[in-house]
């Protein structure tokens, strides 16, 4: 029984960060159909903020704050820097120039901070525990959990029931034509990097909670998950982005139960495999992103 | 209200629309015709600021807005209701009609009060408030995006082959509503391929051929004096004269 439950929190704590981390992604691709490159230096960002903090005696969560606030910051400069000035003109120049964007602000981390890894000060509760039901949950995982429910929730309300909302929704799916009445295109593109950077924040909260240090490459590994749970949950589709982190972390941690602990360094080697699989049989995801328009 | 003057657009190397002049005055209802690729479709997009201009002048109620923003046009009073419809097909149909009237969406009793009248004008969207609009049919999708772009109040309404691809009684009903639409003071421009029909409607007609204006004046005129059939295979309009 408390394998059970310990399993199930490992899953949707480490899925919630994962969808997080997709959700982020896709605010922005299902917009302009482009990959922000630097998504992952957004997460960076936030845990290098965190990290200027240390030996401030200020509470974390004002540090938490600005950590959030500095994440949403550089997505807003991502967006001027390198989008909007090739935005118009070619696609390969925009993955070029958010490449770009991501390499300068790593080596801007490594010269001018370190390329060594520095801890970041975190708050008491991510390291206490709690007992469930017999199995000992670190409390870390339950406010990842909470937290994503939470920011879920408040991010579908804002998607359905305010203009706002409505308008992100129509420019991702027809933006000229969205333009055509009236839908500033600038300001929804600077909302939806502003909302990508806003997740990047709390995915670094949490993600550093898990690794204790900050490096400039930090941003690697949660990029690459994003693209992966994306894409098997179906690239335009902000549902399937939420599935697809759920579905990913599921993978990733019934692995680490299963695989003989001689196999165990391949892990990532099984979890891939078996995305590949997962495309062969639904090539464009599992949930269908906003359709066409056409009836037949 | 709306003067073109030697309009120029094109799309890389190739000129979809070579010095059209064209004048719509406040009231009226003018039509655009010809075959296809004429450059209709583009005039009006180059008139919505959707397309950019090479070269030539658009002037609204003696303002210049050649270069402006398909955002800020709408603004100024101008809807576009284009060709390939683009309805919002995973926003309901409410949600539609209520980013059709995003320009006013700080006067909610306006927009309350012009949903209503929607609803009263286009029955069809009545009972279909919650629905996905890609799930709407062709004749009620073209409704839902005229009533979309009239949210908006604009003085001028641009229509691009409202009836393209309608069973004939629906294009008799498109027909019906743009001539209710014009008893209620709305400047329409209309672009159509179907030329008997808008010909009947319309108070004066450009015809438009490879990019340039072959024949102008009013629609009784061009009804009795032009080719119908040199209009839809695009037969050079000059050996008519």
């Amino acid at each position: 029984m408390e394998q059970i439950l310990q399993f199930t929190i490992d899953t949707l704590s480490l899925g919630s960060l994962y969808a997080l981390m997709a959700l982020g992604l896709v605010i922005v691709y299902g917009i302009l159909r482009l990959v922000n490159f630097a998504y992952g230096e957004l997460i960076m960002v936030a845990g290098y903020t965190l990290y200027l903090f240390s030996e401030s005696p200020v509470p974390w969560l004002f540090m938490a704050l600005v950590a959030i606030v500095m994440a949403i910051v550089a997505g807003i400069c991502t967006e001027r820097v390198a989008f909007r000035p090739v935005r118009e003109k070619s696609v390969t120049a925009v993955l070029i120039t958010s490449f770009a964007f991501s390499t300068l602000l790593q080596n801007s981390a490594l010269l001018f901070i370190s390329p060594r890894p520095r801890v970041v000060p975190l708050p008491d509760t991510f390291s206490q525990t709690v007992e469930l039901a017999g199995a000992v949950v670190p409390l870390r995982n339950i406010l990842t959990i909470l937290c994503t429910m939470l920011l879920l929730a408040a991010f579908a309300l804002l998607l359905k029931k305010t203009v706002l909302g409505i308008a992100l929704r129509a420019a991702a799916s027809q933006f000229r034509m969205a333009r055509m009445l009236g839908v500033p295109a600038n300001l929804v593109i600077s909302v939806a990097f502003a909302i990508s950077g806003f997740f990047a924040g709390i995915v670094a909260l949490f993600w550093l909670g898990r690794i204790g240090s900050v490096v400039p490459g930090i941003g690697l590994g949660p990029l690459l998950v994003a693209f992966i749970a994306t894409v098997i949950g179906g690239m335009r589709s902000l549902l399937g982005a939420v599935v697809g982190g759920y579905l990913l972390a599921f993978i990733d941690v019934s692995l680490a139960h299963m695989l003989p602990s001689n196999l165990l360094q391949f892990r990532d080697a099984f979890t891939f495999s078996l995305v590949i699989f997962i495309l062969l049989w639904r090539p464009e995801g599992l949930i269908r992103g906003p359709a066409t328009g056409q009836r037949t | 209200m709306l003067k073109v003057d030697n309009l120029e657009v094109r799309y890389g190397a190739i000129t979809a629309v070579n010095g059209i002049s064209l004048e719509v005055k406040r009231g009226e209802l003018v039509t655009l015709l010809g075959a296809n690729g004429a450059g209709k479709s583009s005039t009006l997009l180059a008139i919505a600021g959707a397309l950019k201009v090479a070269s030539g002048r658009i002037i609204l109620n003696d303002e210049n807005i050649t270069a402006t923003t398909p955002e800020c046009i709408v603004r100024k009073g101008i809807a576009m209701v284009p060709e390939t419809r683009d309805v919002f097909p995973d926003l309901t149909v409410t949600e539609n009609l209520r980013l059709g009237a995003f320009v006013r969406r700080h006067d909610q009793q306006g927009y309350n009060d012009d949903l209503a009248r929607m609803m009263e004008l286009f029955p069809i969207l009545k009972d279909r408030g919650d629905q996905a609009g890609g799930t709407l049919s062709g004749g009620e999708q073209q409704q839902l995006v005229i009533a979309r772009a009239l949210m908006s109040r604009p003085q001028l309404l641009l229509l691009d082959e409202p009836s393209l691809g309608l069973a004939p009684k629906i294009v008799e009903r498109i027909f019906e509503l743009i001539n209710q639409m014009r008893s209620m003071d709305i400047t329409i421009l209309l672009v159509e391929q179907n030329a008997a029909q808008s010909l009947q409607l319309a108070d004066r007609a450009y015809v438009l051929s490879l990019g340039r204006i072959v024949a102008s004046g009013p629609a009784t005129e061009i009804l009795e004096t032009t080719d119908m059939k040199a209009i839809y295979l695009g037969q050079d309009m000059k050996q008519q004269r």
